[in-house]
């Protein structure tokens, strides 16, 4: 089962969970990740150890996709 | 679709790419910048003492000149690891959760022991804060300070670390150009201004940097 989440003031939250070969799941959560790129925020998939990749697309054979806030120098 | 470059970097495009050669000058500038405080008021105050004997209260003044701004600097450079904003307690073990599972088991015990999450990198070894990292270069020979941080102040305190992590794991280079650089000088400087319980993430983060 994979997960959509999103960091926010609760900790995280799960948007959306899927498998590939449910389509509508799948459907779901690619509308609710556009609809997050849309609000601002920031796709992304851990890789392992030291690496992480941003994603504009939901990749939808990945485990864990993250959503994440932009960050700024201070 | 997948990008390999940050996209918070659009909001700097007057900046150039922080690579190693570009870290390296700007921690020789900040030698040359400390040097510059310590030899005049150092000199003044020695030869004011030479001169007039009966002046050593203001030779004094002087010498502290020299000591006490390059103090600031590091204590400034100090202040990007200090913890920030609202601590939202209850969000914090889940968002702790989640950052332990993009850490290493390691980093994930030293992290909740200090606050503050390792990260070996390209450019040296950093170390992660709620509004900053530090990162260690050229051997563990000097540190580089930057402010930095997610814009949503409501994230619980590992949520920001989080934040943090997975922009410089996506793009290090990016993320030391998106950061604002507030200080650069030996290791011992910033030590002696972190708090306690954080210092031995920067002694982790200077063994493996070497």
């Amino acid at each position: 089962m994979s997960k959509l989440i999103r960091m926010d003031h609760t900790g995280h939250t799960t948007l959306a969970e899927w498998t590939e070969d449910n389509p509508e799941a799948c459907q779901a959560a690619i509308r609710e990740f556009r609809r997050e790129l849309d609000a601002g925020c920031i796709g992304m998939v851990s890789d392992g150890p030291g690496t992480a990749t941003q994603v504009r697309e939901l990749p939808l054979d990945a485990d864990l996709v993250i959503l994440r806030r932009p960050i700024a120098g201070g | 679709m997948a990008e390999a470059a940050l996209p918070e970097l659009a909001a700097v495009p007057w900046r150039g790419r922080v690579d190693a050669r570009h870290l390296r000058i700007r921690g020789w500038l900040w030698t040359l910048q400390t040097l510059a405080f310590v030899i005049p008021f150092t000199a003044a105050g020695v030869v004011l003492i030479m001169l007039e004997p009966l002046a050593l209260p203001v030779a004094l003044a002087s010498f502290a000149h020299g000591w006490v701004i390059p103090e600031l600097h590091a204590f400034r450079g100090s202040n990007v690891l200090r913890p920030k904003g609202p601590r939202n307690e209850r969000a914090e073990p889940v968002a702790q959760g989640l950052l332990g599972d993009l850490l290493g088991h390691e980093a994930r015990d030293l992290q909740r022991a200090t606050g503050l999450a390792l990260e070996r990198g390209a450019l040296g070894a950093w170390l992660l804060g709620e509004a900053g990292a530090t990162l260690v270069a050229d051997g563990g020979r000097r540190v580089h300070c930057f402010c930095v941080g997610t814009t949503d102040a409501a994230l619980p305190p590992s949520d920001r670390i989080a934040h943090l992590l997975l922009a410089l794991r996506t793009d290090e280079e990016g993320f030391a150009t998106v950061a604002n650089h507030a200080f650069s000088g030996a290791p011992w400087r910033l030590r002696r201004r972190i708090r306690k319980e954080q210092r031995p993430a920067l002694d982790r983060a200077l063994r493996e940097a070497r």
